[in-house]
């Protein structure tokens, strides 16, 4: 579904990443992890296009996607959430999820101004797209209200339901759990399973280790910008390079 | 949907109106004038409220309008209804063109792009003196004309500037309350999230700069044919602020707030014209009170000092 090879990245002589590869295998969920300052978020922000690595490439779905914006991203299936939500504050809950249905219209500019039927069609279509997302992640209930008012457990679904509406097929999200209480990271956990239900893959960069353990089916770890190891959740937590890096060596 | 529908018939209503409550040439004068600073308020509302990127050089659209329409028509004999398009066309183009490069930039450096191009626009109107006349400005532009009626009074150039508004009003209200509207808003609010779901805001800011600056030329083209007299002192620096100030006064992302903004800042000295040398005093402080204790501009103060004095009101009368 998904592989990087060599990623190298270089920030004013300091190796954020040094050649790290892996591939992600569809319909799978995958736990991205590692101490702080590893690298993750680093290269979250290079598979999704947001920096352009010094070295190295992405592919998805066998087709190389090296240095893609996230629009031209987006419109092949890759979507991406983020650690801090950003959320489009000043719209309404409903409207952060009709932009998510962007990729899915067409309508231009002079259509929409023109109020053409085929844009009121679309219109139509883009609304009742949007409820289904607020639907599944169960925010239905906050449609009207303004995003920037939400409280942030509720944001946080607020983006997960965006991020569905551009229909991907792979999803990538930053900490999704981070600022969530215990009781609203076990419904996330179940929102991931369910969202791998719907034959969407999965990777997410988590700290909360309860929860990648639970959920993910293969779990990649970043240790100083390179990977140190790869495998299921068993296999991880049995690891001893794993254990050295996050409980310190001994010698 | 259909509030938004009856709101507009409604407003378009009294618009038509106007005319038949009030009379006297000097008043319908200053309301042409404020119909044009509507649409060029809606304009830059586009742009900066909605997509919010700043421009402050939008004077410089409006008076490549007024110029292009009044050079055509006057010097090469071109009909006034041709030659507006053909303006709007190449300010269109022009502002795509140079849109790319300089919505790369964000804030200040934005800002002074569009300050920058501003001014060479009003350089360029002033030292071209055989196209434009200089600084002493061009005259003898010709009137519309429409099936023998000829827009040369107040009143008929009442009728055919705010025709025009109703129709850059209602396109605009169309486009905010669409996918690309939402679009623009979605930029403004983390432009970053945007791209990540799909939109080309590079694309979409270039987009939405050349439409804001042909509704500019269009409102210059308008001026130009119903003033027939233009100078390069209509279009320097000081409009483009006060352009901004109606937006942000009005209500940024609001096109019935540009319409606030545009028709006080256009009355308001007028009315203060009694005051003598106080008047610029009156002006500036009554600004300076309206962006402090009306930050969300004209369009959401209204309505929410209503709800106060209604609130007051029935507090009063339970205590009583």
């Amino acid at each position: 579904m998904l592989e990087v090879s060599g990623i190298t990245q270089i920030f004013g002589g300091v190796t954020a990443l040094n050649a790290v590869s892996f591939s992600i295998r569809k319909g799978d969920i995958t736990g991205v992890i590692g101490p702080n300052g590893a690298g993750k978020t680093t290269l979250f922000n290079i598979i999704t296009g947001i920096y352009t690595q010094t070295a190295g490439t992405v592919s998805l779905e066998g087709k190389d996607v090296t240095g893609l914006t996230p629009d031209k991203l987006a419109r092949r299936a890759m979507v991406r959430t983020f650690q801090n939500i950003e959320l489009f504050g000043a719209m309404t809950v409903l409207e952060n999820v009709m932009v998510g249905m962007h990729t899915k219209s067409s309508s231009g500019l002079l259509a929409c101004a023109l109020k053409m039927p085929w844009s009121i069609a679309e219109e139509r279509r883009i609304r009742a797209g949007a409820l289904k997302w607020l639907e599944f992640t169960g925010i239905l209930d906050l449609a009207e209200q303004t995003a920037g008012s939400l409280p942030f457990g509720k944001g946080r679904l607020l983006e997960i339901a965006r991020a569905l509406a551009v229909e991907p097929r792979i999803i990538l999200m930053d900490e999704p759990a981070a600022g969530l209480n215990s009781q609203e990271t076990l419904g996330l956990a179940t929102l991931i399973t369910r969202i791998r239900d719907l034959d969407i893959t999965v990777v997410l960069v988590e700290h909360d280790m309860e929860l990648v353990m639970d959920i993910c089916d293969r779990i990649v770890v970043l240790n100083l910008g390179t990977k140190l190891a790869e495998g299921t959740p068993r296999e991880i937590q049995e690891s001893p390079e794993v254990i050295a890096a996050y409980l310190g060596d001994d010698d | 949907m259909k509030r938004d529908l009856f709101l507009f018939i409604g407003f378009a209503f009294l618009i038509l109106l106007a005319p038949q409550l009030f009379s006297g040439g000097y008043l319908m004068n200053v309301l042409v004038f404020v119909g044009i600073n509507t649409m060029l308020s809606i304009a830059l509302n586009l742009l900066l409220g909605y997509a919010g990127q700043i421009s402050l050089g939008h004077a410089g659209f409006f008076g490549l309008g007024a110029y292009l329409s009044g050079i055509l028509s006057t010097s090469y004999g071109v009909d006034p209804w041709l030659a507006m398009p053909l303006a709007a066309t190449v300010v269109g183009l022009m502002a795509f063109f140079i849109g790319f490069p300089i919505l790369k930039l964000k804030g200040h450096y934005l800002a002074m792009a569009t300050l920058g191009l501003g001014i060479i626009i009003y350089i360029v109107f002033n030292e071209t003196v055989e196209l434009t006349g200089g600084p002493s400005g061009l005259s003898g532009i010709p009137n519309l004309k429409i099936a023998g009626i000829t827009f040369d009074s107040d009143v008929k150039n009442y009728y055919l500037i705010w025709t025009a508004t109703l129709m850059v009003m209602l396109f605009s209200l169309n486009l905010a309350g669409s996918r690309v509207g939402r679009a623009l808003r979605a930029v403004h609010d983390s432009e970053v999230a945007a791209q990540v779901l799909g939109v080309n805001s590079r694309i979409l800011k270039v987009q939405i700069f050349a439409l804001s600056a042909i509704i500019s030329s269009l409102a210059g083209s308008l001026y130009a044919h119903t003033m027939t007299f233009i100078s390069p002192a209509s279009f320097g620096f000081n409009f483009s602020i006060e352009l901004l100030t109606m937006v942000v006064i009005g209500g940024l992302g609001s096109i019935y707030g540009s319409f606030l903004g545009a028709a006080l800042l256009t009355l308001l000295p007028e009315f203060l014209r009694g005051a003598n040398d106080y008047d610029i005093i009156i002006y500036g402080g009554l600004l300076m009170a309206m962006v402090m204790y009306m930050p969300g501009g004209l369009v959401r103060g209204i309505p929410a000092l209503f709800r106060r004095l209604v609130t007051t009101k029935k507090g009063e009368a339970g205590h009583a």
